[in-house]
């Protein structure tokens, strides 16, 4: 029996679970309390103090975020003392914030812009401070002075991601976000995983703008080409007003043909190739028993292996993800097909991804010859893109993908979940070779009559759990598919940004629903029937692992110790000889 | 046996005045007389006369002698301790009425105070557990162990009515209620000794005097709420109180009042010592927890309390040193005894650190409800160069000033709070006519804005807006609306900041304010600082019919903004002028006027 | 880095390896040897301690005892509590950075001064007090900091 307690919020009496904040019980009331820093069960530090209220009987105004309701508490969440309170907070605030809104990439999209004009926040004087560089050296980049010291994303880098890269920095007045000495994100081991940006309140962090790039390419001679993820067709049409969890892939084909892609092709084509290799991969490691194997679609988590695992990379998939794979198949096998060559065709891919920018700019990416994947853009870039262009999504008719590489599995497209690619494989290799794999009922995998334990794990603080695991020995799992995000793809860092915590979960629940309606609805269930992509063994490749396979699908990782310079490895080193 | 002791104050006052270099004077004169067998040199932890140091006290007389050199050590060996004779001329002399005084005792200063903090500082040897243990040091630990139950401890100690020392004055006795009240398990005992409020340094004079008051008085609180480890936290700006309390450790250990099966019985108690590393915000328990724990010092959200949830999570409790100091006397005495000292509501003594325009500084400690009057003039022996006083900061940056009006309020925590100040940990600044209120209320938030750890945007950004305000009106650019604007900010600040230090971080202004307002109207209306110190707002200017030409003005000057020909009047180049005031020093005939 | 730098940062390390909340001890023991705490001394802390670099900075940046530059040979260290602040400590402040050409926190270009401002020392009966690496100079007034710098200009 939980203990209960009863609590009067603006009048109203109800009862709650002991150890409910204020906040929480406000919100059972249907009333928001405004609050900068929150985020439930990652960031409850009661810094802002937007969500301060009036509690009878004492002289200060707590802050509720953190105040648990306790018997015979009367609480006011708008009394004129908490009104004023919270206004002058903003106008402390925005004397610091620069008034850049016109120019800024969260404008209309800014919790801090939206507060202040729900509290009709007047010109505030501003505070001189010296102004802090902006960090523009890789994929995700770094605006401090827009910064308003909400710590969330330090509590997701550290809490969620295990990867502490952002900290605060000196203290009072000078007090900033950023990596160790304000370094680059590019020389703080940064994950580029972007789940940064997806709980900053306004513009301080964001991704790199392709967008221009973009239009240079459509505006230029090349045969340019685009790939979709499958997760984008899940969100996009949120950015449009469309309720969440309608699927626009239709619109979106047609969106993308209108912006004047020479082709819209399908990432799910390649994640089918992935399960088509990937699958073989793991069927000839358990025949090895080199095992575990461990997935390497998400390039936040490869980031994050070599980074902080170097010595793990072996147990990675030498698969490429699937936007690369896409990207060295466009400027060959599809070149070819299309009587170019392989400079003539351009590849822009749409990801749910900001790591994916920094994967496609990775030195080896190149295995047509040229950069394999020319520009990569967000989610919401994609929808800044269309706003551009004036089309309206929601108001387009549905088209299809382009033939071959617009062709796909239900398999694939649950690479856009957690759990997605494991059960993609297991489906695939269970309908392939039904002789020696088989999935139960309850999802289990047998391979060869013996189980293939199969784990999965998404965010990097889980996957750190696993890491720690496997090296100590004590992971027994065969098979371990590791996602960046929480949730998978569908909740991406390059996704559409939800301020309310309880509204991004809905929305992941509903892009979910996107993605097993997709799965359900598809004609094929498994990547090894995909036409296109038997055809593309048939016509190019050979079989699954084949030596073509291998120079344009797979890959390698960087290792322990390849950069001597880095403070960490000459650590290692000299202690290694001091030893 | 020795026939005489001689006690040399070695508390940081005394050493910056070369106290050391005395004592080995004296070591080494008592070795050259051949009497190094007859007299025993102490150095002692501070005896509290901090300004009128280096001293030494000879007993079995107690003589004070004050203000010594290396050369009259000497005459101290051959007068007092060969022939017997006190020496008159190092004695202390009464700066207002020239009244000589012999004995320690009967020194005003000495008179009026009652001492249990300060019980043993600047009476033993800081460095000796035997000189602490033969003034009954370490009875209460064995009383308590003996036949006490954690619970009669407890009740002991909220019987005395103690209160937190440090500043909120929270009953101590409550506090480690709660933290016993708590499921068995990992306990803390924590000392916050990072006294970070500017101008007081009884915390520091305690463990540098009497360390091991401290080491009892946690093992007899670890005893009371079940905890086995305990952690004093000290200011990294107190290395000689590090070192004396580690020495105090490893000898505790060795005489087995820490370690394993204390004093027999199955009591484990052992205590570290973490040095802090500059930031004021640390005296804040919960900051301080963090810092313990290696992090940035910055507070945490409460509830959970520590003694709930405390370090590493697990129920703590956090005292400061003084409030330490007077565990083993109550436990000694009894809660009756203690309860009788001071008023109603704050029982006991307080420890007040006096300095600023006092004749007198120094560490002081009176029974609480002592008058600031009996404070400032009786035993502080008032304000330097016959000026007025002004007034008396007490709580630091988070205190507030009183005034010539409460001269006779009774200093007690009440009756602080209700006068817009507080307690605090005891510092008392004594301000005279001279000194400008704005720039004291200046001087403060600049204080805490630096201090803030900049966790919280009412006190980060707020702290920030005051000070820039009130910097405008001490450089003469205030405007309309500045005073109604700090309120506001103050207000703002008080009600919404996260911690403790945010929300005591305006008091100054806000007390200033109500006590001095028209000062702020000079500043702000007629572009004037009725105390003459805001540089910006005054100007000097030589009158011609005074000035008799001499020229020792322009000679002393040092921008060169003194002009004229001998035996005619001077007169200042006000652009050149850098209000440095020199010539108002030296200007034999008054002719420099400072408006 | 020199590995006799490092050797001395590990054998620091592995020496509060098992206290609790170890990370501040450690940089007190390294700023105590080394004078001041470089970037590539803390970045070892953190991959020794196996915490991120953010976080060492962070507490590092955070207190004000812990300085990321080398101070000069001698540090002056100008009380600012409150007692030293209302018997003259600005001035004396002013005579300091006046005479060295200098502001507080900076080091003269021969690395010979560093002027700071403390924290109450807690020698507030001395007021205005002012401290020369370990030695402790009470009552000082503005006129004799030129005496006192030549002091230890000669040493």
């Amino acid at each position: 029996m939980e203990n209960m307690v009863n609590i009067v919020i603006d009048g109203e009496e109800l009862s709650v679970p002991s150890g409910t904040t204020v906040l929480e019980t406000a919100k059972k009331l249907g009333k928001k309390i405004p609050q900068l820093c929150f985020l439930k069960d990652i960031n409850e530090i009661g810094a802002c103090r937007m969500c301060v209220v009036e509690v009878e009987g004492r002289r200060n105004l707590p802050a509720s975020c953190v105040l648990p309701a306790e018997e015979g508490m009367v609480v006011r969440t708008n009394s004129p003392r908490v009104l004023n309170a919270r206004r002058m907070n903003l106008e402390l605030i925005l004397s610091l914030h620069p008034q850049e809104c016109l120019s800024c990439v969260r404008s209309q999209n800014c919790e801090l812009q939206s507060m202040s004009q729900q509290f009709r926040v007047e010109q505030t004087p501003r505070i001189d401070t010296d102004r802090l560089p902006l960090d523009v050296s890789g994929p995700i980049q770094r605006d401090p002075n827009k910064c308003i010291l909400c710590r969330r994303c330090v509590a997701v880098c550290e809490e969620v991601q295990s990867t502490s890269v952002l900290g605060a920095l000196e203290r009072g007045i000078d007090t900033h976000i950023g990596p160790a000495w304000s370094e680059a994100l590019d020389n703080a081991s940064c994950t580029y995983c972007g789940q940064c940006i997806q709980v900053c309140p306004v513009g301080a962090l964001s991704e790199r703008d392709d967008t221009a790039r973009v239009w240079e390419l459509l505006h230029g001679e090349d045969h340019v080409v685009v790939q979709v993820a499958p997760a984008i067709r899940t969100a996009l049409g949120e950015e449009f007003n469309l309720p969440p969890g309608t699927n626009v892939e239709g619109r979106m084909v047609a969106a993308l043909r209108q912006l004047g892609f020479d082709k819209v092709f399908d990432t799910n084509f390649t994640a089918d190739l992935t399960v088509m290799e990937e699958g073989h991969e793991l069927l000839a490691k358990v025949a090895d028993k080199n095992l575990p194997l461990i997935t390497s679609c998400s390039p936040g988590w490869v980031r994050f292996v070599e980074e902080y695992y170097p010595q793990l990379t072996r147990h990675l998939s030498s698969c490429k993800s699937p936007q690369q794979m896409f990207g060295a198949l466009a400027k060959t096998y599809y070149a070819e097909l299309a009587g170019l060559t392989a400079q003539q065709v351009k590849t822009v891919s749409i990801m749910p991804c900001t790591a994916k920018k920094y994967e496609a700019d990775r030195p080896e990416m190149q295995a047509s010859g040229q950069r394999d994947v020319d520009v990569v853009l967000t989610t919401r870039e994609l929808a800044a893109l269309l706003r551009q262009a004036g089309i309206d999504l929601a108001r387009l008719e549905d088209e299809e993908f382009d033939a071959p590489m617009g062709a796909s599995s239900g398999a694939s497209v649950l690479f856009g979940r957690s759990g997605g690619v494991a059960q993609a494989a297991a489906r695939t290799l269970s309908m392939a070779y039904p002789e020696r794999v088989k999935v139960g009922a309850d999802g289990s995998v047998m391979v060869d009559g013996k189980p293939l334990r199969v784990t999965v794990v998404s965010s990097l603080g889980e996957a750190r759990r696993i890491l720690e695991a496997v090296e100590a020995g004590t992971c027994d799992a065969d098979f371990i598919e590791i996602m960046a995000c929480p949730g998978g793809c569908i909740n991406g860092g390059g996704q559409p940004t939800v301020f309310d915590q309880d509204e991004r979960n809905e929305r992941l629940h509903a892009r979910r629903n996107v993605i097993e309606t997709l799965d359900g609805e598809a004609a094929i269930a498994g990547s090894h029937e995909n036409p296109a992509v038997q055809q593309l063994y048939a016509a190019f490749l050979g079989h699954p692992l084949s030596e073509k396979s291998h120079q344009l699908l797979h890959t390698h990782y960087r290792e322990e110790l390849e950069q001597p310079d880095s403070p960490e490895s000459k650590a290692i080193l000299s202690r290694s000889t001091a030893d | 046996m020795y026939r005489a002791h001689v006690l040399v104050c070695a508390g940081a006052g005394c050493v910056s005045s070369r106290s050391r270099d005395v004592r080995d004077e004296l070591v080494k004169i008592l070795g050259e007389r051949d009497i190094s067998e007859e007299v025993r040199v102490i150095e002692t932890g501070c005896i509290g006369t901090c300004d009128l140091g280096p001293v030494m006290i000879v007993y079995p007389e107690g003589v004070f002698y004050q203000k010594l050199g290396l050369g009259d050590v000497a005459q101290i060996v051959d007068e007092h301790l060969i022939r017997g004779r006190v020496v008159e001329r190092l004695l202390y002399r009464a700066p207002l009425t020239e009244i000589v005084t012999e004995k320690m005792r009967d020194l005003e200063f000495f008179r009026r105070q009652y001492r249990i903090a300060l019980r043993n500082t600047g009476v033993i040897d800081p460095e000796s557990i035997e000189e602490y243990i033969a003034r009954d040091g370490y009875m209460a630990l064995g009383t308590v162990l003996d036949g006490m139950t954690p619970d009669q401890v407890i009740q002991e100690i909220t019987a005395s009515g103690l209160r937190g020392r440090g500043g909120g004055g929270f009953p101590t006795g409550r506090k480690w209620d709660f933290a016993a009240q708590a499921p068995v398990g990992q306990k803390y005992v924590v000392c916050n000794a990072d006294e970070g409020d500017p101008g007081a340094f009884m915390d520091r004079s305690i463990i540098e005097g009497d360390p091991h008051s401290i080491i009892e008085a946690m093992a007899i609180a670890g005893y009371a709420i079940g905890a086995d480890q305990g952690y004093v936290y000290v200011r990294a700006e107190y290395p000689l109180a590090v070192e004396r309390f580690q020495l105090a450790l490893q000898q505790a250990r060795e005489y087995g009042f820490l370690g394993s099966a204390i004093l027999g019985t199955d009591f484990h108690f052992d205590l570290d010592v973490r040095v802090g590393a500059g930031a004021f915000v640390c005296g804040e328990e919960t900051a301080l927890l963090n810092s313990i724990e290696g992090n940035r010092g910055e507070p945490r959200p409460r509830p959970p309390f520590p003694a709930v949830a405390g370090l590493w999570g697990r129920p703590t409790i956090i005292n400061n040193v003084e409030t330490y100091a007077n565990v083993p006397p109550i436990i000694q005495h009894g809660a009756k005894w203690f309860s009788k000292i001071g008023t109603e509501a704050s029982r006991g003594t307080k420890v007040f650190a006096m300095a600023g325009n006092i004749n007198n500084t120094g560490l002081v400690e009176v029974p609480m409800g002592t008058t600031l009057r009996e404070l400032i003039y009786d035993i502080g022996g008032g304000i330097p160069g016959n000026k007025r006083f002004k007034a008396a900061q007490t709580g630091g940056p988070s205190g507030g000033c009183l005034t010539e009006d409460h001269l006779d309020t009774p200093m007690d925590y009440d009756t602080l709070l209700e006068l817009g100040s507080m307690m605090g940990s005891g510092g008392l600044i004594v301000m005279d006519e001279d000194t400008c209120m704005v720039d004291i209320a200046r001087f403060f938030l600049d204080f805490t804005r630096d201090e803030s750890c900049g966790k919280c945007n009412p006190c980060r950004i707020g702290t920030t807006r005051m000070l820039s305000i009130l910097e405008r009106l001490v450089s003469g650019e205030g405007q309309q609306g500045d005073i109604e604007e700090l309120e506001d900010l103050a207000v703002f600040i008080q009600e919404t900041s996260l911690c403790g230090l945010g929300q005591s971080a305006p008091n100054p202004v806000l007390s200033t304010l109500k006590n001095f307002r028209s000062e702020y109207e000079a500043h702000i209306r007629e572009r004037r600082c009725p105390a003459g110190h805001c540089r910006a707002l005054i100007s000097y200017t030589i009158v011609a019919e005074t000035c008799i030409g001499c020229g020792i003005c322009a000679r002393h000057c040092p921008s060169n903004a003194i002009v004229g020909e001998r035996r005619n009047p001077y007169s200042i180049v006000t652009e050149l002028c850098t209000k440095c005031g020199v010539c108002l020093q030296e200007c034999p005939v008054q002719a420099i006027q400072k408006r | 880095m020199c590995s006799t730098v490092a050797d001395k940062v590990y054998t620091i390390v592995d020496r509060f390896r098992d206290t609790p909340g170890s990370l501040i001890p450690i940089l007190h023991a390294i700023q105590e040897e080394y004078g001041y705490l470089s970037r590539d001394v803390q970045a070892m802390v953190a991959s020794e301690l196996g915490i991120s670099p953010a976080k060492v900075h962070g507490v590092v940046s955070f207190y004000s005892f812990f300085t990321e530059q080398a101070k000069g040979e001698h540090e002056i260290g100008v009380c600012m509590g409150t007692a030293c602040y209302v018997r003259g400590a600005a001035d004396v402040l002013e005579a300091f950075q006046n005479q060295l050409h200098i502001r507080a926190g900076e080091t003269t270009s021969d690395q010979r001064f560093t002027i700071g401002m403390t924290r109450c020392i807690g020698a507030c009966g001395l007021a205005p007090v002012v401290t020369i690496n370990d030695d402790v100079y009470g009552r000082l007034a503005p006129d004799r900091v030129p005496e006192l710098i030549e002091k230890y200009r000669r040493q």
